[in-house]
């Protein structure tokens, strides 16, 4: 899969951009409705190295998102009246960068303490951060407090939104296929086999929360310029519920499963708007029925088996 | 010869109870000793010592005669220190060919960047690890199963699985924690063939701990006995056989005629 995968990622890129440049045609609203599926496939894709490859039960997502969405905004709005307008994509990309690199650095920070704990403790010790986050921001007068920031430039277009999917998918996919990235598996299935093996577990795990972490703030500065306005309420538990139920709709661990996951959660609350109060219900109930009925995920098929007579 | 492992002294307590006490241990390289004892005696508490799963309370090991404390379990496989356990642990979401590959890595772990970029010295790393994986399934017949998943196979694959695993490492000495348990009488045959095998072919020192003593007194040069986690008695297995302390602790009266 190695020259596989760098062409695949080439025509993903070369595609996003091709759309891109006709996106004048397009309706606006189903757009906008594409940049939010190509975002989400982010945060699936980028959540599932860590809940599905590596096993290591996160719900603080959100919070990741939220840090590298302020951050990039931030940035963003110090810089663009300063810079003539040809500079806008650099400032776009130096904030996306920005923002997933401190929140790489938030991921480090809280997971070399706290991924020695398994399980449900790690859950609730992400969840607790993801408060935090979400409250640190809310209190802070320097990101618009309770308000929130709001006249972002709206600077996120398909090109954008779909290349930084396209890149998170690879840079998974290459991880997970490679002699380093099969730690990961190796952590999941059994820890203590894993480090009899000579695999060190917290190096694993640490190094698959800050590169989901990385892609979680950069998805989070791509939302931020989508919306051109972020406020800490759109940050709460429930954001982290949503992606990880893209990752148990789609399968732990499988790529392509949580890809169409992110999809058909982003459009079917676009189609469901009238019976949006309901839709946390709906998912509670889609994860009970997914893990008493397939708890391999719904898109999940028989893996590939080389004939070995 | 200097000792390949060395244990002075060992002792370890959880709460107020001593599971090994004042073990003093050798092992040269390329020795085969059998470690025995009953139920409860400290035997895999040993094996979790030297293999640092948890430090000694007091006491020391020396590996290759350089003191092991502070290294983590993973650590010490680098050093050349490999195990299997007593309640099979293997990869469940991996194939039989993934699960020795990961082993195999463990000398040769590439950074973040040789993941993403695959240039040339990534891929002949991972062709020369592909070729190790090829050759030990080959050399230990699970050839034919490569591309099954590790946990399908029969119970006596299984544990074969587990020994190429941990031989993947490139161990200098081997901890197998009661490899023949659960294993039919062919089975149990074919695994002793098999560890004089891979001693031969790979030249390292072997430390077995079996309940089966057709296996042990048939392979080991030497056999350790623990009882209460004391040392009781330790030598060639006709001495051993014929050790009163040890008859009375383990083997029984009906051993005693034989030796």
């Amino acid at each position: 899969m190695n020259s596989g995968a760098k062409r695949y990622l080439l025509l993903a890129l070369l595609a996003a951009l091709i759309v891109s440049g006709f996106s004048a045609y397009f309706n606006r609203y189903y757009l906008g409705v594409a940049i939010d599926v190509g975002i989400n496939i982010m945060l699936a894709v980028s959540l599932n190295l860590i809940n599905g490859h590596t096993g290591q039960f996160s719900l603080g997502h959100a919070g990741f998102m939220a840090v590298g969405g302020y951050i990039a905004a931030k940035f963003s709005l110090l810089l663009q009246p300063a810079l003539p307008p040809w500079m806008q994509p650099l400032i776009f990309c130096a904030g996306l960068l920005l923002g997933g690199a401190i929140a790489a650095l938030t991921g480090l920070a809280v997971g070399v303490p706290t991924l020695r704990l398994y399980g449900d403790y790690l859950a609730i010790v992400t969840l607790g951060f993801g408060e935090i986050i979400r409250v640190i921001f809310q209190t802070s007068e320097t990101f618009g407090a309770a308000t929130g920031l709001t006249g972002i430039p709206n600077w996120t277009h398909f090109g954008w939104a779909w290349s930084g999917a396209a890149i998170c998918v690879f840079v998974v996919t290459c991880l997970v296929n490679s002699t380093y990235g099969r730690g990961f598996i190796a952590v999941k299935d059994d820890e203590i086999a894993a480090s009899a093996s000579g695999i060190n577990p917290v190096r694993y795990k640490v190094t698959a929360f800050v590169v989901g972490a990385f892609f979680a703030g950069v998805a989070g500065g791509l939302y931020a310029h989508h919306k051109s306005f972020l406020s800490p309420t759109g940050f709460d538990f429930m954001k982290s519920i949503d992606i990880v139920v893209m990752v148990i709709l789609g399968g732990m661990g499988r790529t392509v499963g949580v890809i169409i996951a992110a999809i058909l959660l982003t459009l079917l609350p676009e189609y469901l708007r009238e019976f949006s109060d309901y839709r946390m219900i709906l998912y509670a109930l889609l994860i009970i029925l997914i893990m008493i009925a397939r708890p391999q995920g719904l898109f999940t098929f028989a893996r590939r088996r080389p004939d070995s007579k | 010869m200097a000792p390949l492992l060395q244990l002075d002294q060992v002792t370890i307590c959880f709460g107020g109870l001593t599971a090994v006490s004042a073990v003093d241990l050798r092992l040269g390289p390329r020795e085969l000793v059998g470690l025995i004892g009953p139920n409860g005696a400290g035997k895999t508490t040993l094996f979790n010592l030297i293999t640092g799963v948890y430090p000694p309370t007091r006491g020391a090991i020396y590996f290759d005669g350089r003191p092991t404390a502070n290294l983590k379990a993973h650590q010490l496989v680098r050093r050349g220190i490999a195990r299997t356990f007593q309640n099979i642990r293997l990869f469940a979401s991996m194939t039989v060919f993934d699960t020795v590959r990961t082993a195999v890595q463990v000398h040769r772990t590439h950074g973040l960047r040789d993941a993403l970029l695959r240039g040339g010295g990534f891929r002949r790393a991972e062709a020369e690890v592909e070729r190790q994986v090829r050759e030990l399934l080959a050399l230990f017949q699970l050839d034919r199963v490569r591309d099954e998943p590790a946990v399908g196979l029969p119970y006596g694959d299984q544990r074969r699985l587990e020994i190429v695993r941990a031989l993947a490492t490139r161990p200098r000495l081997l901890l197998l924690d009661e490899p023949a348990a659960g294993m039919n009488p062919t089975e149990k045959s074919e695994l002793t063939a098999l560890i004089r095998l891979l001693q031969e072919k790979f030249q390292i020192a072997v430390l077995l701990v079996e309940h089966d003593m057709r296996v042990v007194m048939g392979i080991c040069e030497r056999i350790v006995v623990l009882d209460y986690g004391v040392k009781i008695a330790d030598g060639p297995p006709a001495a051993v056989r014929a050790n009163p302390r040890v008859i009375e602790a383990y083997l029984g009266e009906e051993a005693a005629p034989h030796a």
